[in-house]
């Protein structure tokens, strides 16, 4: 078995073994505590750029099936578990853990001290590292690279070159909905679709003009890196607000329609990335368990009143988990509605967009 | 919503006695449910007839009445202590059927008593079968279909609907007897016609067969806003078929796919939410292994043996949370009490692997069935932690105390491979071992195991890893450091990696690292210093704090002999300590119990207690001290190890322990001391034994040393019992020789005493109802004794003193004696803490555990305020009656012996003795009939008294039955007894009598029973299975008939709050 790496800029070597493909890959590392669900973590386009750590510690236990894919290709930089499972059981799977890695070209780690390295990242806040196979040791600029490294052009890197059209699970469509592609997970469509939507998915650039007037309602997909990057898609969405259209949006496009009425966002030090995030509904004062992935929270005090309140905040630490803006049928959320993985608690959500779209086509007879 | 302003007094229930299926996980969910209403500043009463838990202690409630679980008690509690509302959901479901009845009588309303956390129509919807499968219906959640039918052509109906297999259940027959499961057209006409014929009520019940299927559960919680959490999902590595009680258990699941694991956890979710629970409940799944359906098996609307465990496995205290929720408080509102940070609305994310594995009495109970189906028989369970899923089975595996330090059994390596293949086959307690043997000597694949046992092959596969590492050692030219490494991180211990391999690994050895359970997967920084080891790099072990640290042995898994009063011990050391201003360490596995909630000890270590395990965590904490006198024979059996590790136990010992053990060593001190015992022999062999028994003369006990409850110990009356005895003790490696000893039957008596080095304090003299040869946790047991004369007493108080002394006793000491022919003789002592200590400390109200905890410090019991010598006798009775499992184990004899039993007890306390032994008698579980009829079939020897036995039933009016033996004794001596056919004659005989449910009680007696075929423990066998009473002793047949005649009833007896004792 051969040797892998993991060396982080602050000097700190983790050795293991391989798993996946063999190679040299920075990225910034962060980590997962869902116990289930690395087929949909590793294919969630979020995770561009960024080595990715499972907490729990038996990972590959059930495979790779056909079923469960969040987009068409695995995004992470590299994949840090503690233990692979060579022999996976479940009437769904098709390929090892560790085939898949090999046919991703994802450079993979086991064997290490995962807690540690958690605790490490919980201690110092994400940080940059490169995972490396035996052989593929880096060198002096390598390091430089990694010690510099960030997550940049990210949601150009992921989103789709042209739209792509999904048709309702049934009947003739009920609403067409334009589902912004800032790195979309496939989930959200399908949770469109099962509610009898036509969706089409478009490019993270595509003007106001081909969007307003052609669709029924917007859909803000979540997606990677600094949500303050893309000021391009910022200064659209600013435009597409002004339509009255009912917008959703979900984590990074729950930030970037935070920015455009003027907020700010900030980088958390250790990110939010599982399943059993606590949010509550300070309307109703209930709480949801989300699933969640994001690096990145929109400062609740630069929220203008006047434009949008703080609805949902999360239990633990507080950040702002969702917006409603005001006078208008616009609501985002930081968590995932749409799940996969995760708990399907707050899919609710997607109804309530309908039901935004349906009051707005009231309003207009 | 904080606190509800209109709760000010809660009445909590308790489970009452330890049974199979109802363990010490009540305790610990009571324990954690009581100290989070009294932070709340309610008042608590608590009641639970089960003297030997932490719950039932002073300290845990304002009010604590130890009394019979029943509507007449429980009534007359709430007329006195009129509290405004009923915590019912945290009792078992011995406390959610009580609350139940109570509320269904009008009881509760007509006295302004609020049922919390569970509404009436909550739990009937969750346990009615029909009103359960309406309500699953109306929320689209899938039951397992089934039907009543009386015809083979509607059974095949029915079967075309819900498809092949199915299982026919036919009614009202015992253990099934003509049922089974069909998965063709032809088996189905023909076991569907078997069951119709065998069911007394041509009847049977056709159920779609989901053997086979994966079984996962969910813990779940939900408050009054509507908040509904899922604590942690959990699979059976056994999969549908085997009782999960009976199962081996891994937290999280781990063949489930995020798809699936949301499917199931949002099903649990909205089974909750329309069930409108509050607090805590458990939902179990069968999940197709092959698609994504699914069915509801179960939902238990209350704190269960599960959530026990998913509160250990996750280190969320789901008790304290339902409590919370009780009185008021959201999800939200309520801190999680690990991180201090953040709240209790949240899901725990576990970031290592737990295993459970449950711990059977078959190696006590040779005879008894050890298959598994749905009827469990496990007594207790252990938990184990690891980072992988193997090392997690191995120390599950080693901590069981089953004689195993692997999954290798020596035994299973003689049988012929066909052997091996018939065990894999079978579901019993040993499948386990014999799919590792098959795999070991490769006669079967994966793929051949998983076909037969419907095992998970991921499972399969983990064994494989293990056996393969097994193997890889053995062939090793050299143990290097990385194969090392391997080994350890499948959980190998050092002493087997030397074994299997027959190298030194001195140079390679190293110890493990510990990591917190922190329920949030390392992402929040936990406060609660709660571990497990494992191999890997950083250790995060807290420094130490300067204070003087002890630490403390547990006693592992609930076993017979060895219950939930270890635990009691275990408690009370570490709070003594704690108030002795020490810093506590406790090492222990069982997840049940109090001893392993994250908030009782400074520091816990959730670790097997073998001498490897606890090394590591000596070497991690460096404790000052050990007490290992608490810990029952599992922490025992650690001294001399925690000596050679240079960590000097406090109080008793290591040397004194083996001198009461050793018989030679022992009888020097008796010698010494001038102290009678009956004579005796060590022996290590058959042949010896039966040597050293023709030199006692018939008859002898027979009796291996160092274990405890009696464990293999028969009264033998001839050379063929001795032989058989010595045979079954023999069947595992003998390391410690065993005792023959000559039989004494006179009256036993039992002392627990606190030595401080030179006074000793005996807080009460125990009498025992039954003569002596009928094991003393069997046995009714009396407080203050109403039999033993002065002198006597004056005795036992001066050999307790001398033997105090002799051995060295600092602390606890049990000694029992026998008081035959006038004079008292010792029977055994024992320098540790025992079965009593709790509930004498309860009684006398000398705080035991506490004052011998402080001896150990150099504390003079003459200046503790208890006093020294015999403690003033109380003058309230105390009646201890012993509760057994009898009906969940199959084929076992319940004649009752010297080895013991029974797994739980109940207490009776009342200032009238008879009113003392009438409250244990109901509390476990005797209706007390009082007309109807007796069947009375006993040996030779006892047959004198049953004459007397006879005369008083027929005097209260009871029609007495008798075989033809006893009767011809009876009817001589005046009591008209109806003969009746033996087992052996044709029908209708004693069998069908027993079955005409004409029987209220049975008295069978045999010189020697044990074999499932001997007719007599068939008797008994029938009666345990038709719920009838059945006595083995004369002793206790004349207990019971003294309650009768003096027609005292409980709705007439004062309720004692022993708080006031």
């Amino acid at each position: 078995m051969k040797k892998a790496y993991l060396l982080l800029a602050d000097g700190t070597l983790f050795e293991g073994v391989s798993v996946g493909y063999e190679g040299q890959s920075i990225g910034e590392v962060v980590f997962n505590t869902g116990m289930a669900g690395y087929q949909e973590v590793l294919t969630d386009p979020s995770y561009f750029g960024q080595t990715v750590t499972m907490t729990y510690p038996l990972i590959g236990n059930y495979g790779i099936n056909f079923d469960d894919y969040e987009s068409h290709k695995s995004w992470v930089s590299g994949f840090i578990m503690r233990e692979l499972c060579e022999h996976p059981s479940n009437w769904r799977c098709k390929h090892t853990l560790d085939d898949y890695l090999k046919s991703q070209k994802v450079v993979g780690l086991a064997g290490i001290d995962t807690r540690a390295l958690t605790r490490k990242l919980r201690g110092e806040g994400v940080m940059n590292g490169v995972i490396y196979t035996e052989g593929f040791a880096p060198d002096a600029q390598t390091i430089e690279a990694m010690r510099a490294y960030t997550v940049k052009d990210a949601v150009k890197t992921v989103t789709c070159a042209e739209n792509i059209v999904y048709p309702p699970d049934s009947g003739a469509p009920r609403y067409r909905i334009a589902l912004y592609d800032y790195g979309v997970k496939y989930n959200i469509e399908r949770e469109l679709c099962k509610r009898g939507c036509e969706v089409t998915v478009v490019p993270a650039l595509t003007p106001v003009e081909d969007i307003a007037g052609k669709y029924d309602g917007v859909m803000l997909s979540n997606g990677p890196g600094d949500p303050a990057e893309n000021v391009e898609a910022i200064a659209l969405l600013r435009r597409l607000l002004e339509t009255g259209i009912p917008i959703f949006g979900i984590c990074l496009g729950h930030q970037l329609l935070s920015l455009a009425i003027g907020a700010k966002t900030e980088k958390l030090k250790y990110g939010h990335r599982g399943v059993n995030h606590p949010v509550k509904d300070l309307d109703t004062d209930r709480t949801y368990i989300t699933s969640q992935n994001h690096g990145y929270a929109v400062v609740g005090e630069t929220v203008d009143p006047a434009l949008a309140r703080v609805r949902y905040i999360n239990l633990n630490d507080g950040t702002v988990e969702g917006v409603e803006h005001v006078g208008k049928p616009v609501f985002t959320v930081q968590y995932h509605p749409e799940v996969c993985p995760g708990p399907m608690d707050t899919s609710y959500l997607f109804d309530k967009f309908l039901e935004n779209i349906d009051k707005t086509k009231g309003g207009a007879q | 919503m904080p606190l509800r302003k209109d709760i000010k007094k809660v009445m909590v229930l308790g489970s009452g006695p330890i049974v199979i299926g109802q363990a010490a996980e009540f305790d610990y969910a009571g324990t954690q449910a009581c100290r989070a209403l009294r932070e709340e500043g309610l008042e608590v009463v608590l009641v639970n007839s089960n003297p030997a838990t932490i719950m039932t202690d002073k300290a845990m409630a304002d009010k604590v009445y130890i009394e019979p679980l029943t509507v007449e008690a429980v009534q007359e509690i709430i007329r006195k202590e009129r509290p405004d509302s009923l915590l019912p959901n945290l009792g078992g479901q011995t406390g959610l059927n009580l609350a139940m009845e109570l509320c269904e009588n009008g009881f509760l309303d007509k006295w302004g008593v609020k049922l919390l956390g569970a509404k009436p129509d909550t739990i009937a919807k969750a346990e009615d079968r029909q009103l359960f499968k309406d309500t699953m219906e109306k929320i689209g959640e899938p039951c397992i279909a089934s039907k009543v039918v009386h015809s083979v052509e509607d059974a095949v109906e029915f079967t075309r609907e819900i498809g092949l297999p199915v299982i026919i259940r036919p009614a009202y027959t015992l253990g099934g007897t003509g049922g089974g499961i069909a998965y063709t057209w032809e088996q189905l006409r023909e076991i569907a016609a078997s069951g119709i014929m065998h069911s007394r009520v041509d009847e049977i019940l056709v159920e779609k067969c989901i053997t086979g299927w994966k079984e996962i559960e969910y813990e779940v919680m939900r408050d009054h806003k509507g908040n509904a959490i899922t604590i942690c999902n959990m699979e059976n590595v056994d999969p549908v078929g085997v009782h999960t009680g009976d199962s081996v258990v891994v937290a999280p699941s781990q063949t489930l796919c995020d798809k699936e694991y949301q499917m199931l956890r949002t099903a649990a979710l909205n089974i909750i939410t329309e069930l409108g629970i509050e607090g805590g409940c458990n939902v179990q799944f069968a999940l197709h292994p092959h698609s994504f359906e699914y069915a509801v098996i179960e939902v238990n609307p209350r704190v269960s043996r599960s959530s026990a465990l998913a509160s250990k496995a996750t280190g969320y205290p789901i008790a304290k949370v339902t409590a919370k929720i009780a009185v008021g408080y959201g999800l939200d509102e309520i801190v999680n009490a690990v991180t201090q940070k953040t709240k209790a609305c949240f899901e725990p994310a576990i970031d290592y692997c737990v295993v459970k594995f449950p711990r059977w009495p078959f190696d006590k109970f040779v005879y008894a069935d050890n298959t598994l189906g749905t009827q469990m028989k496990a007594t207790g369970e252990v938990m184990a932690i690891d980072s992988s899923f193997e090392a997690a089975l191995m120390k599950a595996v080693r901590g069981c105390e089953i004689k195993l330090d692997s999954l290798i059994v020596p035994r299973l390596r003689q049988l012929p491979d066909a052997e091996i293949r018939k065990g894999v086959a079978r579901t019993d307690d040993q499948r386990l071992f014999h799919i590792c043997e098959a795999l070991r000597r490769d006669i079967m694949t994966i793929e051949e195991i998983h076909e037969v046992t419907t095992v998970d092959t991921f499972f399969l596969h983990k064994f494989q890893n293990i056996v393969r590492m097994e193997q890889a050692l053995a062939a090793a030219d050299e143990i290097d450091d990385a194969l090392y490494l391997r080994a350890k991180k499948l959980g190998f211990l050092d002493k087997t990696i030397t074994e299997l391999s027959g190298k030194d690994i001195s140079s390679v050895a190293r110890l493990p690292v510990y990591k917190m359970v922190d329920t949030c997967a390392a992402e929040f920084e936990a406060e609660t210093p709660y571990y497990y080891s494992t191999y890997d790099e950083q250790t995060e072990v807290k420094p130490a704090t300067g204070k003087k640290k002890v630490l403390v042995l547990g006693s592992g898994p609930i076993r017979i002999g060895q219950g939930i009063e270890f635990d009691y011990c275990s408690v009370h050391a570490v709070w003594a300590l704690q108030k002795l201003g020490c810093e506590t360490v406790i090492i222990n596995n069982n997840p049940e119990t109090v001893s392993t909630d994250f908030d009782t000890a400074d520091r816990l270590y959730f670790e097997p207690l073998t001498p490897e395990d606890v090394t590591g965590v000596v070497n991690a904490e460096k404790p000052d001290y050990a007490i290992v006198q608490f810990g029952g024979q599992t922490a025992i059996n650690l001294a001399a190890h925690i000596e050679k590790l240079g960590i000097p136990i406090l109080g008793t010992p290591a040397w004194s322990i083996d001198a009461a053990e050793d018989r030679e060593k022992f009888d020097v001190i008796l010698e010494k001391c001038g102290i009678p015992r009956p004579a005796g022999h060590t022996v290590m062999t058959e042949e010896e034994a039966v040597r050293a028994a023709d030199d006692l003369g018939y008859p002898v006990l027979v009796r291996p040393s160092y274990v405890l409850g009696g464990q293999g110990m028969e009264i033998a009356y001839k050379e063929e019992d001795v032989r058989e005895f010595m045979r079954v003790i023999t069947r595992n490696k003998v390391e410690n020789p065993v005792l023959v000893d000559k039989y004494m039957m006179g009256r036993e008596i039992e002392v627990d005493a606190i030595c401080d080095g030179s006074d000793i304090l005996i807080p009460g003299i125990m009498e025992h109802f039954e003569r002596a040869g009928i094991h003393s946790g069997d046995s009714i047991s009396i407080y203050p004794s109403i039999n033993i004369e002065q002198k006597h007493k004056e005795t036992i108080l001066r050999y307790t003193e001398a033997l105090a002394k002799n051995l060295a006793v600092l602390g606890l000491v049990n000694i029992q004696f026998v008081l035959y022919n006038d004079e008292v003789y010792v029977i055994e002592v024992n320098p540790r803490s025992s079965r009593t200590v709790p509930y004498i400390s309860k009684v006398t109200g000398v705080p035991m555990v506490d004052l011998a905890t402080r001896c150990m410090f150099g504390e003079k019991l003459a200046e503790m305020g208890c006093g020294t010598g015999l403690h003033p006798e109380s003058d309230h009775y105390a009646v201890k009656v012993p509760v057994f499992s009898f009906q969940k184990l199959r084929d076992l004899d319940t004649q009752l012996g010297p080895e013991m039993k029974s797994t739980g007890e109940v207490l009776g306390v009342s200032t009238s003795f008879r009113e003392a032994l009438l409250k244990g008698l109901v509390g476990a579980g005797f209706q007390m009939k009082r007309r109807g009829a007796v069947l009375i079939s006993v040996r030779d020897s006892d047959k004198q008294e049953a004459i007397k036995i006879g005369e008083r039933f027929e005097a209260l009016g009871f029609d007495v039955y008798a075989t033809s033996g006893t009767a011809n004794v009876l009817n001589r001596h005046m009591v008209a007894a109806s003969a009746i056919r033996n087992v052996d004659e044709p029908s209708p005989n004693i069998i069908d009598l027993i079955e005409s449910g004409k029987i209220d009680y049975v008295i069978a007696t045999s010189v020697k029973g044990r074999h499932p075929e001997l007719g007599s423990v068939h008797i008994r066998r029938t009666a345990v299975e038709r719920a009838i009473p059945c006595l083995t002793s004369m002793d206790t047949a004349s207990a019971l008939l003294r309650c009768l005649e003096g027609d005292v009833r409980i709705e007439n007896c004062e309720m004692v709050n022993i708080n006031r004792l």
